[in-house]
């Protein structure tokens, strides 16, 4: 009986409760990530259990996870993960795609039923590539071209919404513990080169999915703890630029912000860290007299994208993490080393359980930007 | 004739158990409204002259006297207030156009009262300012549109010229005219300790304060008074005046009786003769001249100046608002209904324009609509009156604010809004030398700066409690504003939810 | 050492520095009831001339003129300050004679008075105190 009536008893609770998107929701969280700076790929069982270390710091309302490197053979397309909250959503979607996209390949994403993971949408996976004329119609660059696809997607097709959509790489989310999620999506099943996860805990019910984390465009991807106090300010300035802020959520914001700074303006992520996390104008009164000249450019020039209040995220991009705190370092944030693995997490504990042994384990400074790539790669002007 | 004559509003009381008929009172009133009877020894007061201008209740050394509103009245009307019948009076007597002066005093909604500021519980820390850095300095200019890189890929520097405030306030204009010389010397040297910036007003620039060019915005207005090449130059902006909040659609009048020595030499015009400042500037007849007119300043100067532009806030305001981000301005500053004046039409000051804070909230929206914000920076004007009133200001979108009766209420203004008579007691609007030698630019200056400084403190406590540590996070942030008794369409011009949402 | 000194740019001819004083030296509590109906003896005056205006009071000289011509030895320099004993003035009035700057008078009583910088009120002098528009300040130059 009780079984029978559950899935009832949550369809009326999305009826009263608003869904993610319609409300500001702030969130406590745990976030981690790891990435072999030789470029070997390794499976999703280690980034599991590392997150599920810190159970404590999410209270089973959103986890999800961002593998970088898992579509080798699908390298060249984008890999789109789409929610569809019923199966006309899905064709409608479906027709959207084909008339701009080449579609390669669809399935849906394999999941392994658990009794802590419920009300899941439709989750399938396409990977794709614009068509050539209307990519030419468009005169866009291609990953313009698709950042707005998704954009369209995710603003005007109800019951559609595209959390992922980076080539070579993936987001995997849902509402629950980050390790039941991980399950869910097998992804230990999975293998690549770097990987983040994040577990949520939110003043609110989230509604639905799409609101868990990361938070991922094109293949860039945000997992952020903290509550940032400049949201609006930021917002409202991104928004500017072409981005719909739909979640209102500060990692959604902070994914824009580092998606226009990185791919739109060319910024390396060193010099994003100090707009996002700008040095204070006293410290930047004592650097040498080029840097200072550039920190004050650069926070001048981008004053609408410093980001105030308490955060640490980690944000996955293709070759790399990059590691930030606010820059007053509000939130815990860890980073070690070992052989060639860097490991990152709001607790060195996660660390520790994949890692005993460390090289080196250090406390990175507020504002002070933690950027690996694999094979020392260039992370510039993508 | 018996009908003009009107009982007085306001009447001096004074306390003959604590007179000692020092004559204070008599000797600081230039309306004559104090005097000594000899036969008794005691003092009178005339209260028909007084302007309530409170300079002889602030002297008077044993606290006899205070002001007091008149119980005498018009038989009650709803409908013909007293003001609206004795105005009739006035006005059928003279013929002529009433004049006021200061901002309008009549009782329009105003909009920050109706606005609440958020702070942090639980989720987000609240910051300490006296423990953290908490930044309240601010650039306003031009944001570059592209990056330029050298060849080994470091960033160029290719930001427009800039104006940088420690505190996000500036004193307004005010010229050298409707002012006086000790007025402007200490607001310019206030600027300079606190690194913010005064305005000349158009009235040129006194060759005494030159020296404080780095800190003067210099005006260019309709009458182009005092304009001239080593004027531009010497200050830090140039701003273009094509409105005041007070006097919408109208130009302005010093009368002949300020033009005096060395105003009349800084304006470039005759003694005597009125300075008469046209409506409309006469070479901008649309948003085409003014882009003229802007890059002509710009080219005088070698672009190495921004360019303000200053327009009162009316109906269109965030169109006109967008046609200037379009037309090279660096800045724009509004200038809302509630904006001081030396004197203005009464009917003008009192029913032309729009509240600052519904024109600021549009403009900024607008100009993020159209994705030009950044274009340009915000300056909002127009009854700034505390620091309060500034934290909502830039978190509605303003990224700095004009302060004019804030900055002259600092210096000693009382707000009894005669500046028009040229009388003032307070040393600060007039010309008369035994007027304006009350001022002494040593406590003025100092005045200004404590007031700033506090302000300045407040901000960051406001700041501080909003887990806000730098103040441009705080600019264009709505979500930190909730209103309170209002209705939907107010919220929705304003961009802020309901206390409660 | 501290000095009053005077600005004229600034002295408005209010008078209060007169009031003030007075008001100091009655060692009453409300200058109201200390002065009201009384005959004032301040030892700071403002002198006045069409447009011009200051306040005078003893500039405590280096070489004071007053208390070289002290008949009985009541004006005394301590530390730089020019102070009277009102025990040992005659009244004879020789001070008030060489004064240039006019700044010693006879009091109520007939017995010679001067700015003492309010040494012996205990307070900072309450002429600068009292000067609304600092034309008289206290301060070492």
């Amino acid at each position: 009986m009780g079984q029978i009536n559950l899935p009832q008893d949550n369809a009326l609770m999305r009826a009263e409760l608003p869904r993610e998107g319609e409300f500001r929701n702030p969130s406590g969280c745990a976030i981690s990530g790891m990435i072999s700076t030789s470029g070997k790929r390794f499976s999703g069982e280690d980034i599991i259990r590392s997150i599920s270390v810190m159970h404590d710091r999410s209270n089973g309302l959103g986890g999800g996870f961002a593998a970088y490197g898992i579509y080798p053979e699908y390298k060249d397309f984008y890999a789109l993960h789409i929610f569809f909250d019923d199966s006309a959503a899905k064709h409608e979607c479906e027709a959207f795609l084909e008339r701009h996209f080449d579609i390669i390949n669809l399935s849906k994403i394999p999941t392994r039923k658990s009794p802590a993971i419920t009300d899941e949408p439709l989750i399938w996976r396409y990977f794709v590539t614009p068509l050539p004329t209307k990519l030419a119609s468009s005169q866009l660059d291609e990953r313009e071209f698709v950042a707005r696809c998704v954009f369209r997607v995710n603003t005007r097709i109800k019951g559609c919404y595209v959390f992922s959509s980076g080539k070579n790489m993936g987001v995997f989310k849902a509402v629950g513990f980050p390790e039941d999620v991980g399950r869910f999506y097998r992804l230990e099943e999975y293998e690549g080169y770097a990987f983040t996860a994040h577990g949520r805990y939110p003043t609110n019910t989230p509604g639905w999915w799409g609101g868990a984390h990361p938070f991922a465009l094109l293949d860039y991807s945000v997992v952020h703890n903290g509550e940032i106090s400049s949201y609006d300010a930021n917002r409202r300035s991104i928004e500017m630029h072409g981005y719909k802020c739909t979640l209102q959520t500060d990692t959604e914001v902070i994914a824009y912000i580092i998606d226009y700074l990185n791919r739109r303006k060319g910024l390396s992520m060193k010099e994003i860290c100090s707009v996002i996390a700008a040095p204070f104008w006293q410290t930047i009164a004592q650097m040498p007299p080029e840097e200072r000249a550039e920190a004050e450019y650069l926070r001048n020039a981008f004053s609408s994208y410093l980001i105030t209040g308490p955060f640490s995220i980690i944000v996955g991009f293709e070759g790399g993490l990059m590691a930030l705190n606010d820059r007053l370092k509000l939130r815990s944030m860890v980073v070690a080393e070992r052989d060639d693995m860097v490991y990152i997490s709001s607790e060195e504990a996660a660390i520790r359980v994949i890692s005993p042994e460390l090289d080196r384990l250090w406390y990175p400074e507020g504002g002070q930007g933690v950027i690996i790539t694999v094979n020392g790669g260039d992370e510039k002007c993508r | 004739m018996p009908i003009n004559f009107l009982c007085p509003e306001y009447e001096v009381v004074r306390d003959y158990d604590r007179c000692i008929a020092c004559r204070v009172c008599e000797r600081q009133c230039a309306n004559n409204v104090h005097s000594l009877i000899k036969e008794s020894g005691k003092m009178f007061a005339d209260s028909s002259k007084c302007v309530v201008c409170h300079r002889c209740v602030s002297l008077c050394p044993t606290r006899a006297l205070k002001i007091v509103k008149s119980d005498h009245s018009f038989r009650q009307n709803a409908n013909w207030s007293a003001k609206a019948i004795t105005e009739i009076y006035k006005q059928a007597d003279s013929g002529g156009v009433l004049l006021s002066s200061m901002g309008n005093p009549e009782a329009y909604p105003n909009y920050f009262d109706r606005l609440l500021i958020n702070a942090s519980q639980v989720t987000n820390p609240s910051i300490d300012p006296l423990r953290e850095p908490m930044e309240t300095s601010v650039f306003l200019g031009k944001k570059p549109t592209e990056l330029v890189r050298d060849e080994n890929g470091r960033l160029q520097n290719n930001l427009a010229p800039q104006l940088h405030l420690n505190v996000p306030v500036m004193f307004s204009a005010m010229s050298y005219g409707s002012i006086s010389y000790n007025a402007h010397e200490s607001l310019a040297r206030a600027a300079e300790a606190l690194g913010i910036y005064y305005n000349t007003g158009e009235g040129g620039l006194h060759e005494d304060f030159y020296k404080y060019g780095r800190n003067t915005i210099v005006q260019v207005a309709s009458g182009r008074f005092g304009v001239h090449k080593a004027f531009l130059e010497s200050g830090a902006a140039i701003e273009i005046k094509m409105g005041q909040g007070a006097k919408p659609g109208i130009g302005g009048h010093l009368p002949g009786a300020k033009i005096v020595g060395d105003v009349s030499r800084t304006r470039m015009i005759p003694e005597g003769g009125d300075a008469i400042s046209p409506a409309p500037h006469h070479d901008i007849y649309s948003i085409e001249d003014l882009r003229q007119l802007v890059y002509s300043l710009k080219e005088a100067t070698e672009y190495k100046k921004p360019v303000i532009v200053k327009i009162a806030a009316v109906h269109n305001v965030s169109a006109i608002a967008s046609g200037i981000a379009r037309s090279g301005a660096d800045i724009i500053a509004i200038d809302g209904f509630r904006g001081g004046t030396g004197a203005a039409p009464t009917r003008i000051r009192d029913n032309v324009g729009i509240p600052i804070e519904l024109a600021l909230a549009s403009v900024d929206k607008r100009l993020r609509d159209e994705g030009i914000r950044d274009e340009v920076s915000l300056v909002c004007a127009g009854s700034i009156r505390s620091s309060a009133d500034v934290v909502k200001a830039v978190a509605l979108g303003a990224d700095a604010v004009y302060i004019g009766t804030a900055a002259l209420l600092a210096l000693g203004c009382h707000l009894c809004r005669n500046c028009q008579s040229g009388k003032c007691n307070w040393g600060i609007a007039t010309q008369d030398s035994q007027l304006t030698k009350r001022l002494n630019p040593d406590i003025g200056c100092k005045r200004l700066i404590n007031l700033v400084s506090a302000w300045d403190h407040e901000i960051k406590e406001m700041m501080g409690g909003m887990g806000i540590n730098s103040i441009e996070a705080l600019r264009g942030n709505r979500l930190m504003l909730r209103g309170i008794g209002m209705t939907e369409k107010e919220l929705e011009i304003l961009g802020v939810r309901h206390a409660g949402e | 050492m501290k000095r009053v000194y005077v600005n004229e740019n600034w002295c408005l001819a209010c008078h209060l520095c007169e009031y003030y004083c007075a008001f100091a030296n009655s060692g009453g509590h409300d200058m109201a009831t200390a002065l009201k109906g009384v005959k004032l003896h301040p030892r700071i005056s403002v002198e006045e001339k069409d447009l011009v205006s200051f306040a005078v009071s003893c500039r405590h000289c280096q070489e004071p003129l007053c208390v070289k011509s002290c008949i009985t030895g009541a004006l005394t320099k301590t530390d730089g300050l020019i102070s009277i004993d009102r025990d040992k003035c005659v009244g004879c009035q020789t001070c008030v004679l060489v004064c240039p700057y006019g700044a010693i008078s006879p009091a109520e009583d007939g017995v010679m008075q001067k700015c003492e910088l309010c040494t012996k009120n205990g307070c900072e002098p309450r002429c600068v105190q009292g000067c609304p528009n600092a034309a008289i300040v206290y301060e070492e130059r």
